[in-house]
């Protein structure tokens, strides 16, 4: 166990700030991270004990108990719950005969909850050893349960392979890209390298003019000019980066895991075409690890970009311009999905958001100037630059120019991936998913907005419902406050750093009073409080995870006040209690042989 | 070592130098910006959230926010009722998430955080207390940590480090799960100075040396005579 240990330390040079990546294959090799490769692996990085565990302790998918020969990872989501998830659990207990949370005696199977995985279209789904299994059945589980029993290979468990590359030389995946509308941008047929040869023979400042001039903004969510992010990046001193952010994590996106699959080499070309505008010469592409299906797919990728001359060194035969990308993987966070967090997580280090300023652009990873793009925001570029700044500004509206990828799931004919124009409305959004009877949509993950039918002529586009690609939609027979809004809530509280005093400790209030009004002992005051409240978080902390994560609730009050306000009983005068009085003296009661005296 | 920048805060005129943090500016201006997390001449966590103040209408952690050219001429909102009511409301998350019980703890009038309760008036909080069952980890032989009373800080994360500049302190966990932990093996070599320092640097009763206890009696301690916040108010 030393050997194999050491040898992995030695393959990242015993450098601490590849301490995620140590973790990482510890992690796979073994099932956990003991406290005897805890204690290596500080030695050998100079790093303290705590240092490493705190690291460790962090991230959902690292383990110090063995998360089992066959560790299960069901998706907890509001869609998968939508889809059956609560069968599957069941199921699942019910055949292996251990609760979620736990390892069986014998250790050879564990059952683990975890958040959104990326694959809302084709719920409920899971992660096995790595393996993603979509649209499980109870008679799947049991299929599969057996199988685990019987020792068999996990890949050897997937017997369906999905659309596309999902069934190809490079990857065989039980995955569906569900590509319902392909765009003009993204999904248009495209020759490898156009670009890059164009880009070539530019000079870099005016490859970041063409992409001012193009007006696009970030396709992650937060939609900030690129052009601009590049041209700061530029000016500022140091040693340039390109990092990708494809860590996904928002719930109910799930757009750029189509573009890895289908896409990757436009966007590694995208990211190589960015390193040439900014100077730089090594990029990251920072890869959840709910992705890493992807793994040997992806990598193939860049081997054959390397033999095309499209990567590496002397890129299409031109001195000086090499790039070189690695892919990092993350490990259970969806706060890595802030651009702070991720280059945290980068040097090794736990996802906490950095205070701002510097901002990436002047001091990102290792201290030096790194920019940093969505997956698609990096593959349009490419087309930018193959087809011109007009062409791009002649899609979509004045405000948002070109296509967006929308990842559409939940009560609707036809869940998938759309690629749209900027500026189409949600009602003609829902007759393109095939959505009828619809109550509510999640505009933009939880956090983003909840909006209801009076909304649904609005635009998708930045100046009126900006998303970063996901649209969940509620039909009209969920239970929109318990469904939807205390699991969004619930996700919040699960993925907070906890740095910040507010984030960590305002949101689990809420909920509980989110709880005592869905338990039927809330008052009006009780409503007034979670909206007072709930915009503290935007004023208080820190990143974008606790700036929303009072939004589904604030959005609900918003829009569908009328649902709290049903579930109010209590009149001015009557007295109701945050809990139940007599079930709470039940035990004591029994304890003592009495019964309680209340009604 | 830069230049100097002009800005208001609640319409006092302040002057700073480029590239201090607001907070320690507005000090510098006699005007205490409540914080738990802030320690001068060390990297800012911006962890707690209390020195939020208002730039130009945005809202901003004092103790992260550099001066700037651009700051020039800013108009900066702190003594603002909203925001003494959200840093009131911070202080009483701060004690339901945690087990304070004042009367009996070591740190009792030297403790920032009872401190700024008193500063708020806070009586009882507008929240449940959550009695979250936390842990004393008396293993190290110079102090000890009790998690009841941590405010998550870092104070100590960021300034007790060993001889070889390991981290002694670091979080476990995340979210509302947070916690410190101390590493012992570093910790078995802390010297008594070292000790005490890191029972000075926490703001609370969590890090507390071990065989001293109420050395200076209550009622002459330091906030007992003189509120938080007075040595920067009165100058």
């Amino acid at each position: 166990m030393k050997a194999k240990l050491e040898s992995i330390i030695k393959n990242y040079k015993n450098d601490p700030n590849r301490l995620m990546d140590i973790l990482l294959d510890v992690q796979t090799e073994f099932g956990y991270i003991s406290s005897e490769a805890i204690q290596i692996i500080a030695q050998q990085t100079g790093l303290s004990k705590v240092d490493v565990e705190q690291t460790i302790s962090f991230y959902h998918f690292f383990s110090f108990k063995p998360v089992g020969k066959y560790a299960v990872y069901l998706n907890d989501n509001v869609v998968a719950n939508m889809m059956g998830r609560k069968e599957i659990a069941k199921a699942f207990e019910q055949e292996v005969g251990c609760k979620f949370g736990k390892v069986t005696a014998d250790g050879v199977i564990g059952l683990h909850n975890t958040s959104c995985i990326g694959m809302n279209d084709q719920e409920p789904s899971a992660i096995i050893n790595g393996y993603v299994f979509t649209k499980l059945t109870s008679d799947k589980v049991k299929e599969l349960v057996a199988a685990f029993k019987a020792g068999k290979k996990v890949d050897d468990m997937i017997t369906t392979f999905g659309d596309g590359a999902n069934n190809s030389s490079t990857l065989k995946a039980m995955v569906n890209n569900n590509i319902q509308k392909k765009g003009a941008v993204i999904f248009s047929e495209y020759e490898t390298g156009a670009s890059l040869k164009k880009v070539g023979a530019m000079n870099p400042d005016d490859v970041i003019n063409e992409v001012k001039a193009s007006n696009i903004r970030g396709r992650g969510g937060a939609g900030f000019p690129t052009g601009m992010k590049w041209e700061f990046c530029k000016r500022a001193k140091g040693e340039h980066y390109i990092l990708c952010n494809a860590d996904e994590g928002e719930p109910g996106t799930f757009k750029d895991r189509v573009i890895l699959t289908e896409k990757s080499a436009l966007l590694f070309e995208g990211m190589t075409i960015a390193g040439y505008a900014i100077g730089a010469s090594q990029g990251i592409l920072y890869l959840r690890n709910e992705y890493k299906y992807l793994k040997s797919h992806l990598e193939n990728t860049l081997e054959e970009l390397k033999k095309k001359n499209l990567l590496g060194e002397k890129i299409s035969g031109k001195d000086g311009f090499n790039f070189n990308i690695r892919i990092q993987f993350g490990a259970g966070a969806y706060v890595c999905g802030e651009e702070s967090a991720l280059i945290e997580s980068c040097e090794g280090k736990r996802g906490e958001p950095r205070n701002r300023p510097p901002f990436p652009v002047q001091k990102g990873y290792l201290n030096q100037p790194t920019v940093i793009n969505n997956v698609e925001t990096l593959c349009s570029v490419v087309r930018i630059l193959e087809k011109g700044s007009s062409w791009y500004k002649s899609l979509g509206t004045q405000g948002s120019s070109g296509t967006k990828l929308l990842s559409i799931s939940g009560d609707c004919k036809n869940p998938g991936i759309y690629e749209i124009e900027w500026g189409m409305t949600i009602k003609d959004m829902l007759t393109m998913a095939g959505a009828e009877k619809t109550m509510a949509v999640q505009v933009a993950g939880p956090s983003g907005r909840c909006i209801a039918p009076n909304e649904f002529n609005k635009k998708i586009a930045y100046e009126e419902l900006a998303t970063g690609g996901a649209m969940i939609i509620i039909g009209q027979n969920r239970n929109l406050l318990k469904d939807v809004v205390l699991n969004f809530t619930n996700f919040f509280i699960e993925e907070s750093c906890g740095s910040c005093t507010p984030c960590r400790s305002l949101t689990p209030i809420l909920k509980e009073k989110l709880e005592k009004i869905l338990n039927g002992n809330g008052r009006e005051e009780d409503i007034n409080d979670l909206e007072r409240l709930g915009k503290m978080m935007k004023t208080l902390n820190r990143c974008g995870l606790g700036q929303t994560a009072a939004n589904p609730i604030l959005t609900t009050i918003e829009n569908f006040r009328e649902k709290y306000e049903s579930l109010i009983k209590a009149t001015e005068d009557e007295k109701i209690y945050a809990f139940d009085m007599a079930a709470s003296v039940q035990e004591s009661c029994a304890a003592v042989n009495r019964k309680p005296l209340l009604n | 070592m830069g230049n100097t920048i002009k800005f208001k805060i609640d319409g006092k005129e302040c002057t700073g130098e480029e590239g201090q943090m607001m907070l320690d500016a507005a000090a510098d201006n006699g005007i205490y910006i409540p914080n738990l997390c802030h320690l001068r001449n060390s990297i800012p966590a911006g962890s707690c959230r209390l020195c939020t103040i208002k730039m130009n209408g945005r809202p901003q952690a004092a103790c992260t926010t550099p001066l700037t050219p651009d700051c020039n001429g800013m108009v900066i909102e702190s003594n603002t009722p909203e925001l003494i009511d959200l840093r009131k409301t911070i202080v009483e998350l701060l004690f339901v998430e945690g087990n304070h019980f004042c009367p009996s703890c070591e740190k009792s009038g030297n403790c920032d955080l009872q401190g700024l309760a008193y500063r708020f008036q806070m009586m009882v909080p507008q929240f449940p207390y959550t009695f979250p069952p936390k842990d004393v980890d008396a293993e190290a032989p110079k102090i000890y940590l009790d998690r009841n009373r941590c405010i998550l800080c870092k104070k100590c994360i960021r300034s007790v480090k060993s001889d070889s500049g390991k981290n002694i302190f670091a979080f476990f966990k995340r979210g509302a799960k947070l916690e410190i932990r101390i590493d012992h093996e570093l910790a078995a070599s802390l010297t008594d100075e070292q000790a005490l320092k890191a029972m000075e640097i926490c703001p609370v009763g969590a890090i507390l040396k071990k065989e001293i206890g109420f050395k200076v009696p209550i009622g002459k301690r330091k906030y007992d005579t003189k509120p938080i916040g007075s040595d920067i108010e009165n100058k």
